[in-house]
């Protein structure tokens, strides 16, 4: 039997007791995984958009620096906006998170093998980008300690979480985006923000 | 010594970003915003942030606006092929989205490889849905940037305010053999 993690625990240990907590899904499985931990105001899945949930994650981490903000996302769709740990990098923002859920593979398109199942090291390539932070989870004990590193917003941090290629059931998010950015501006900024 | 209409609208449209509220600027530098960067960058109440790739600003600024923050994202025409897939997410969501484009392949070219981009760039934006305007005298510049900026913020849409070589002037690839500019 694997000894891998599996995401949809990483995901709801992660999410328990979330607090006022802010967290962009990245598209495919992570947007199930966090749908599948309780579908919530202040989650932001994406449908779409591939490469581009920690950029996402660094507009709201810049225009919340009160919140802590996590974006959870693949190995497949941060390689496709690799320059991003780059840019959020030098931006240092301490209340922001990212978390890819490291499968090794395209899950959404038959299980393709992506470049981390042939040695490519997210972890390193985010701490050579200058993250203050990276972590390479692959134990329980390491999830506990992810977790408290989250909630205390001392990043910019990067984390590899090594999961099992395991095929789920989908659990899926409303997909109407307008709907996601309203609900989450709603819960966050107050009713007022539907009429700005 | 008075400003001219040529010189005087980058500092009009920082002023005009400055009091909508426009807090994060998102940028692929361009010879053309220059002077509107460095304003930016010396305004303690905007943040500048640098891209690797201008896709990277359409992510940026869908986060910005759902923590509450307006943005604007300055680069060349060339980005905006880098930005097309990107694009689908404030058009699906209705996300508001400025981007103050500076032409290449346009009035007077001397850059074979700018061309494509340049030529083909409007259409491909407007094919997918974004609201393209052009200013192609420096007078119109600021009017135009302040209409574009209200159409984005007040109906949740990307818009793409073009602004033409024949303002920023074309770039002199044989003068830069010649010398090197101070």
């Amino acid at each position: 039997m694997s000894k891998l993690l599996h995401r949809r625990d990483v995901v709801k240990a992660l999410l328990a007791q979330r607090g006022d907590l802010l967290v962009i899904g990245g598209l495919g499985a992570p947007a199930w995984d966090i749908t599948h931990a309780g579908d919530h105001d202040l989650n932001f899945p994406l449908w779409g958009a591939m490469g581009g949930a920690a950029m996402l994650g660094l507009g709201l981490a810049l225009a919340q620096p009160k919140k802590k903000v996590l974006v959870l996302t693949g190995d497949g769709e941060m390689l496709m906006g690799l320059g991003a740990l780059a840019t959020i990098a030098v931006q240092k923002p301490r209340n922001l998170s990212i978390v890819v859920l490291d499968n090794e593979r395209y899950g959404e398109t038959g299980m393709q093998e992506t470049h981390t199942a042939h040695g490519t090291d997210l972890a390193g390539m985010a701490k050579a980008a200058g993250f203050a932070r990276t972590l390479k989870v692959k134990t329980q004990a390491d999830v506990s300690r992810l977790k408290k590193r989250i909630y205390a917003g001392e990043g910019a941090l990067f984390a590899q979480v090594k999961v099992d290629p395991e095929r789920l059931p989908l659990v899926l998010p409303p997909r109407d985006g307008s709907l996601l950015k309203n609900r989450f501006r709603a819960a966050l900024l107050g009713p007022s923000a539907l009429h700005q | 010594m008075k400003k001219t209409a040529e010189s005087a609208w980058p500092d009009e449209v920082h002023a005009l970003l400055k009091a909508a509220g426009v807090r994060q600027v998102a940028i692929v530098p361009d010879a053309g915003h220059a002077r509107l960067i460095k304003l930016c960058e010396k305004d303690k109440a905007m943040r500048v942030v640098r891209l690797t790739t201008e896709e990277e600003g359409v992510a940026l600024l869908a986060g910005a606006w759902l923590g509450g923050e307006k943005g604007v994202l300055l680069m060349q025409s060339s980005g905006v092929g880098n930005c097309i897939n990107m694009l689908t997410l404030p058009i699906a969501c209705q996300f508001p989205l400025l981007m103050l484009v500076a032409m290449r392949g346009d009035f007077g070219e001397f850059n074979p490889a700018q061309i494509p981009m340049g030529n083909a760039m409007q259409a491909v934006l407007e094919a997918l849905g974004v609201i393209v305007k052009r200013a192609d005298a420096a007078k119109d510049v600021t009017e135009m940037v302040s209409g574009a900026m209200r159409l984005a913020f007040n109906t949740y849409r990307p818009v793409a305010l073009l602004v033409g070589q024949r303002v920023l002037g074309a770039k002199d690839f044989r003068k830069l053999t010649q010398s090197v500019p101070q």
